[in-house]
């Protein structure tokens, strides 16, 4: 048999039917649901007197519209003021109670953001086709699994079928060697990634991301990596499975025990790429070239390392670059060649999809321990990913290093990620966030995001501004690696 | 799915790469249950001068004449152009609804995002690709002579220009036959019911661990 990618394994072992005109069906094991893109796909199903194919394969959270205090929170549902989002969260409960779909609501221990959750239940497993109308569900792909953003008429489908109408993508691996400096993370890699290809640098591709460094990373990190994958313009991010996804893995609700676990192993150590599998395009970077990254526009390829500035349009490659260069400059109110360390701050956000888990909470832990938020920082907030994620990281004690450091310490949520609860920014506002867009408007209307990894935005709430984390006493610690 | 063949419209330039989800409909509109009303709020950051919200009567609201969607000659358009890598980040459907729900039908860029291409495909919403250079042809020429107009033939898989010229688009077969016939996903898929269900049977029997009721 030709040799074959990790791609290539996993579309074949879920292929349905492949049809003349290119397109195929597809076998889906996991369906995760939100409250944002599912009302109108369950409405869909309703209109068409439809079922969902199989309840087990679901599984749904509320997360983009919770508040995150704890005062709200302790009312439920009641808590959400805004009564638009209240109706979403509700339809969200309503569809589920209906269908019969195990959902974890407002309350539930074990909430949170839909791509933290699936993983820490062991919901998302090695060798598995997951979708979520949600397009981080590319995170998932940290476990040697197929995972991709679906629309809400794929929703709709996935709920109806169990399959997903698609084409094969094409085959792209990004090799990162050699090993990263201290107090550099999976975040400063994936941003060096995109800095590199750009936004629409994987478009059309499943991206396998690969080397020694991705080798070297613990699970929460491999999330961070693949969770960008579509920053870089590629629904599909992932890794190939060994000890560390295994390891993760085992006795997680979800996961299989017994004889299934073993032989579940067994087949899970296939989902690699053959030795001399072939990619359509092969992308490597050297990590000790890679420094803490910032991103200073409006794009996440438009980031840069903290010893660099802000670039200047004039120097830009095309008319179409200069074009965006001199908007995004405009948008965020930098001028060419502003110091990275000298942009103004307001806000900093840790959380999100992308860094909220617990080894992101204890990296910014580690900074922020013993240390107070700058006077002119209006807002620190710290939103762990998951009930549990918040759970683990206060029986370590993290929360009091955050609260007494002066950063808030909030419930779990996406929160100001995409600010469609009422955390946000005001227009104009400076944030350090950990999240993965930095679109205009993404935090608030107006507001100014500039992504980061959790130790870098910990160190800019300290000192106000943005530093160099390599240069802190807490990385003598090391704990940039895995605690 | 509405359907579509070929149709005739008034073309407004979007003149801005990488023109992103969050741009096209900014999340706090997301919070509808529904799938229309999205028109008014589309390029909503761009169109009006104040933060919108959800429900609100935007006839009062400040709008930005500068964004070329305000701008009366382009009041009718039905055709988008658009730069490189147009309606990259997230997944939201919302987006295709908001271009449809507009009033526009098709969309021409150099390249589009994934996801949102397969979106705006299952919403009856045409998304044509053609080369850079003639994109940046086509802005000059709207730009130029004002009700500029494009002939959009999906069957013929061609775009004629007010002149006489003809440029022709991909489209893959599968997508290009459900939009002529407006034909609903769902329903073609579960003509292979059966295909389904022993490819399931079979991926049970092998891997019984991703499915929860056979633990
Ligand atoms: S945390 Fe942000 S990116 Fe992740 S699912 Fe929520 S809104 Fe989307």
């Amino acid at each position: 048999m030709a040799a074959q990618t990790l791609y290539d394994k996993l579309w074949e072992q879920h292929l349905v039917k492949q049809r003349d005109d290119g397109t195929a069906l597809i076998y889906i094991d996991r369906h995760m649901l939100h409250e944002v893109t599912s009302p109108q796909a369950f409405e869909g199903l309703r209109l068409a007197n439809r079922r969902p194919w199989r309840l087990d394969s679901n599984l749904a959270t509320t997360d983009h519209n919770v508040p995150t205090t704890l005062v709200e929170r302790a009312q439920g549902n009641k808590g959400i003021k805004d009564p638009v989002s209240l109706i979403q969260v509700q339809t969200l409960d309503d569809n589920c109670r209906e269908y019969g779909i195990v959902e974890f609501g407002i309350n539930d221990p074990r909430q949170g953001i839909v791509h933290v959750v699936g993983p820490e239940q062991g919901a998302t497993l090695p060798g598995m086709t997951v979708v979520c109308g949600d397009s981080h569900t590319a995170t998932h792909g940290a476990f040697g699994a197929l995972a991709h953003g679906i629309g809400t008429s794929e929703v709709e489908h996935v709920l109806a079928t169990q399959c997903l109408l698609t084409q094969k993508m094409k085959n792209m691996q990004v090799r990162v060697e050699g090993e990263l400096g201290l107090g550099i993370t999976a975040k400063d890699v994936v941003l060096a990634i995109i800095g590199k290809i750009g936004t629409a640098g994987g478009t059309g591709h499943a991206i396998e991301f690969a080397g020694s460094v991705i080798e070297a990373l613990s699970m929460e990190g491999r999330m961070t990596v693949c969770n960008m994958a579509i920053e870089a313009g590629a629904r599909v991010g992932m890794i190939a499975v060994d000890d560390t996804t295994i390891d993760y893995i085992g006795n997680r609700p979800y996961s299989p025990t017994g004889e299934q676990w073993e032989a579940a192993v067994a087949d899970w150590r296939e989902l690699v790429s053959d030795a001399d599998a072939a990619f359509d395009k092969v992308v490597t970077l050297d990590a000790a070239e890679i420094e803490p990254q910032v991103s200073w526009g409006t794009s996440p390829e438009m980031v840069t390392g903290i010893s660099g500035q802000v670039p200047d349009p004039r120097a830009a490659s095309d008319d179409t670059v200069a074009h965006s260069h001199t908007r995004a400059l405009e948008y965020m109110g930098l001028s060419a060649n502003q110091k990275i360390t000298d942009i103004h701050l307001d806000k900093v956000f840790i959380g999100s999809c992308t860094n909220s888990r617990i080894e992101d909470l204890r990296a910014a832990a580690a900074v922020a321990k013993g240390q107070t938020v700058a006077d002119n920082i209006k807002l620190a907030m710290v939103v762990p990913g998951s009930g549990l994620v918040k759970r683990q990281a206060e029986e370590e004690g993290l929360d009091k290093i955050f609260i007494e450091a002066g950063f808030e310490w909030r419930e779990p949520g996406c929160s100001m990620c995409l600010a469609m609860n009422a955390d946000k920014l005001g227009a104009g506002e400076h944030c350090a966030s950990t999240s993965n867009r930095n679109f205009e408007g993404r935090q608030g209307y107006g507001g100014r995001t500039h992504l980061v990894s959790p130790a870098m935005a910990a160190a800019a709430a300290i000192a106000g501004h943005f530093v160099d984390v390599r240069r802190l006493p807490a990385n003598d610690q090391s704990h940039a690696k895995k605690a | 799915m509405k359907q579509f063949t070929r149709f005739q419209g008034v073309v407004a330039p979007l003149d801005r790469a990488n023109v992103d989800t969050d741009l096209i409909i900014p999340k706090q509109f997301l919070k509808s249950i529904k799938r229309t009303g999205f028109g008014v709020n589309l390029f909503d950051e761009l169109r009006y001068l104040d933060e919108g919200q959800p429900g609100q009567d935007c006839a009062n609201r400040p709008i930005n004449p500068d964004f070329v969607l305000n701008q009366p000659r382009y009041q009718n358009a039905e055709v988008l152009l658009a730069r490189r890598n147009f309606g990259c980040g997230s997944s939201r459907e919302h987006a295709p609804w908001a271009l449809e729900d507009f009033g526009f039908r098709v969309v021409i860029a150099p390249s589009f995002a994934d996801i949102f291409y397969n979106n705006a495909f299952k919403n009856g919403l045409l998304l044509v690709v053609l080369a850079e250079d003639t994109v940046d042809r086509l802005f000059n020429a709207v730009d130029a002579s004002p009700d500029y107009a494009l002939d959009v033939d999906l069957e013929r898989q061609q775009v004629t220009l007010p002149d006489g010229e003809s440029l022709s688009f991909e489209v893959d077969a599968f997508r290009k036959h459900c939009l002529l016939e407006g034909l609903d996903d769902i329903g073609i898929t579960l003509q292979d019911e059966d295909a389904i269900r022993a490819f399931e049977a079979k991926h049970r029997a092998r891997r019984p661990w991703l499915f929860r009721d056979s633990a």
